[in-house]
């Protein structure tokens, strides 16, 4: 690795964290707008042209309000914790591919901060890691009902990863690649995974609301109702890192979504304007503003998804934990593993049959 | 023993498979709040934009003048009786010779406050007043404070204006009414507002 690669690589992982961490502000704002206008009032109009001063205005707010430390609290954990939700929540987005390739003077630059070829393991392992700060954070208080919230969220989160992970193994089977990239570019066009994974995607999403902690599954965040889940004696910029990271992992997962079964970059026609783009501006430049276009797609539906959060956020009610945990033990996973049989006999009988009759 | 009308026959039965599989009651759900997503909002931004409040709102007091630019006001002291919060007071000063064509009568107020913290707003001094001289405006409201001397209202702030003078079209909740219907049916396009008696 010489230099000019070793720059660029980390201009690239800069511009991603940077990105996520953009994104992840303005879904605050975003939120706030689509909760006012899904009940028909207008949502924060006053910071900035509509509202989107907001976020900065709620860092500030953030920021002056009184750094409280509990005196019995480990206080070196108790920083800890959300450093490390943060942490791990804009980690994971390190290996999304926004996007194909950049070309500058012959230089192939990916857009994607590390081009791993486990990333989806990576991207399970880092996610899973949340469960620390949400741990440590209830921990580290010294409150018992802190601690029961704790534990309450880190069982969501773990049930919730279990039928996530299984639901996931129908699509690696299917593509048989861990490389994030790989199974973006296997999508080519409109042959997107949705298509042969339906039921895959609706339980891997359903997870992804659980391990986000977003509405029906907010068990471990709503304050006001359950009297406080892990952060109960959290405030000022250590909630607000919290609160964060839940954006952060809400545009993770949106983006992980949009990638699995929705073909990333990938849309119908992308050839055709790949060739047209080529041939009317050079290789180059066509090349690089077809990637352009195939970056905006990306982000198209990845925002959806962050819309979809908060579209279902006020629309269902959320489950009690019983029946939370119900849905992940006794529904989800006894689904995921019939997908993966049936996506796996697909793949041993069915497949080579089609194959055979294609050629 | 039926206490209201409104009771309703509580219903055991089975959800159907549809009613079960939950996802089909989500994608319903999502329907309908899309719906609102797009459909128009009811806020009126406030400050901006203000609702009227109708003819019976009681905002903030006015001293009136008669016809002929004369302060009604003849510091009876009635509506600072009334007054259940008593945040009205006065001064009280002799009309001298010359003095005809400000004070209506022989006795007015020389100063007259009202203390706007204090003041519930329910209107009795009004109610209260003999010479009809005291309102509660329905088109404004008191300003917010930001400084404690501008909670007294004094009469430099209280006394009409004749240039600008308060009248109101309707009286009661009734008349408000009426006129609502009438202009609704065309009958009266722009009533000639009553001058205050
Ligand atoms: S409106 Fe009521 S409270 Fe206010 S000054 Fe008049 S009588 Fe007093
Ligand atoms: S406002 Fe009316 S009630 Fe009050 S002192 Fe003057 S005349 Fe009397």
């Amino acid at each position: 690795m010489d230099l000019t690669e070793f720059l660029t690589k980390t201009a690239v992982i800069f511009a991603v964290f940077a990105l996520t961490l953009v994104i992840a502000m303005y879904s605050t704002w975003a939120e706030r707008k689509v909760a006012g206008f899904i009940q028909d009032r207008m949502g924060p109009n006053r910071a900035g042209w509509g509202g989107l001063l907001q976020p900065l205005a709620d860092a500030g707010k953030m920021f002056f309000k009184e750094d409280f430390i509990p005196a019995l609290a480990n206080k070196w954990l108790f920083i800890a914790g959300p450093s490390l939700a943060m942490l791990t929540a804009l980690l994971a987005s390190a290996v999304i591919p926004f996007g194909s390739t950049f070309r500058i003077n012959g230089h192939e630059i990916a857009l994607q901060g590390v081009e791993s070829n486990i990333g989806i393991l990576y991207v399970f392992g880092v996610v899973a890691l949340g469960v620390y700060g949400i741990m440590v954070g209830g921990w580290a208080s010294n409150n018992k009902f802190s601690l029961l919230g704790a534990i309450r969220a880190a069982s969501q989160n773990i049930s919730y990863e279990v039928a996530m992970g299984l639901s996931l193994i129908a699509i690696l089977m299917m593509s048989s690649s861990l490389s994030l990239g790989e199974i973006v570019s296997q999508q080519h066009g409109g042959n997107w995974n949705i298509f042969y994974q339906p039921l895959g995607f609706i339980i891997f999403i359903t997870c992804s609301f659980a391990e986000c902690n977003r509405v029906p599954f907010d068990l471990p965040e709503c304050e006001t109702e359950l009297v406080g889940g892990y952060h109960t004696e959290y405030g000022s910029m250590k909630l607000g890192f919290y609160l964060f990271a839940e954006y952060i992992n809400m545009f993770v997962s949106s983006a992980i979504i949009s990638v699995l079964y929705f073909g990333g970059y990938n849309y119908p026609g992308m050839d055709w304007v790949y060739s047209q783009l080529t041939s009317a501006l050079g290789t180059e430049t066509g090349h690089n503003i077809a990637t352009l276009i195939g970056t905006a797609v990306f982000f198209g539906k990845a925002l959806f998804f962050i819309f979809f959060y908060m579209w279902v956020r006020w629309t269902i009610p959320r489950f009690r934990y019983d029946q939370l945990m119900n849905l992940g033990w006794k529904k989800l996973i006894p689904l995921a593993i019939f997908n993966i049989i049936i996506t796996g006999a697909a793949v041993l009988f069915l497949k080579p049959v089609i194959t055979a009759w294609l050629n | 023993m039926q206490l209201t009308n409104r009771s309703k026959q509580v219903s055991n039965k089975e959800m159907t498979l549809m009613e079960r599989a939950y996802l089909p009651a989500i994608a319903t759900g999502l329907a309908i709040t899309i719906k609102h997503f797009f459909a128009k909002k009811v806020t009126i931004e406030y400050p901006e934009v203000k609702r009227y409040l109708g003819p019976v709102f009681r905002g903030r007091h006015i001293l009136k003048r008669d016809e002929d630019g004369r302060e009604r006001c003849t510091a009876c002291g009635l509506c600072a009786v009334a007054c259940p919060a008593e945040a009205i007071s006065m001064v009280a000063a002799e009309r001298e010779k010359g003095e005809e064509t400000l004070y209506r009568e022989e006795k007015y107020a020389a100063v007259y406050e009202v203390n706007m913290l204090r003041c519930i707003f329910c209107g009795l001094c009004e109610e209260a007043c003999p010479k009809q001289a005291v309102y509660l405006r329905h088109d404004e409201f008191i300003p917010v404070f930001t400084e404690r001397d501008q909670v007294i209202w004094g009469k430099d702030l209280l006394v009409e204006d004749m240039n600008n003078r308060y009248t109101r079209e309707a009286w009661t909740k009734e008349e408000a009414r009426a006129l609502d219907l009438k202009r609704a049916g065309g009958e009266v396009t722009n009533v000639v507002p009553r001058a205050i008696p």
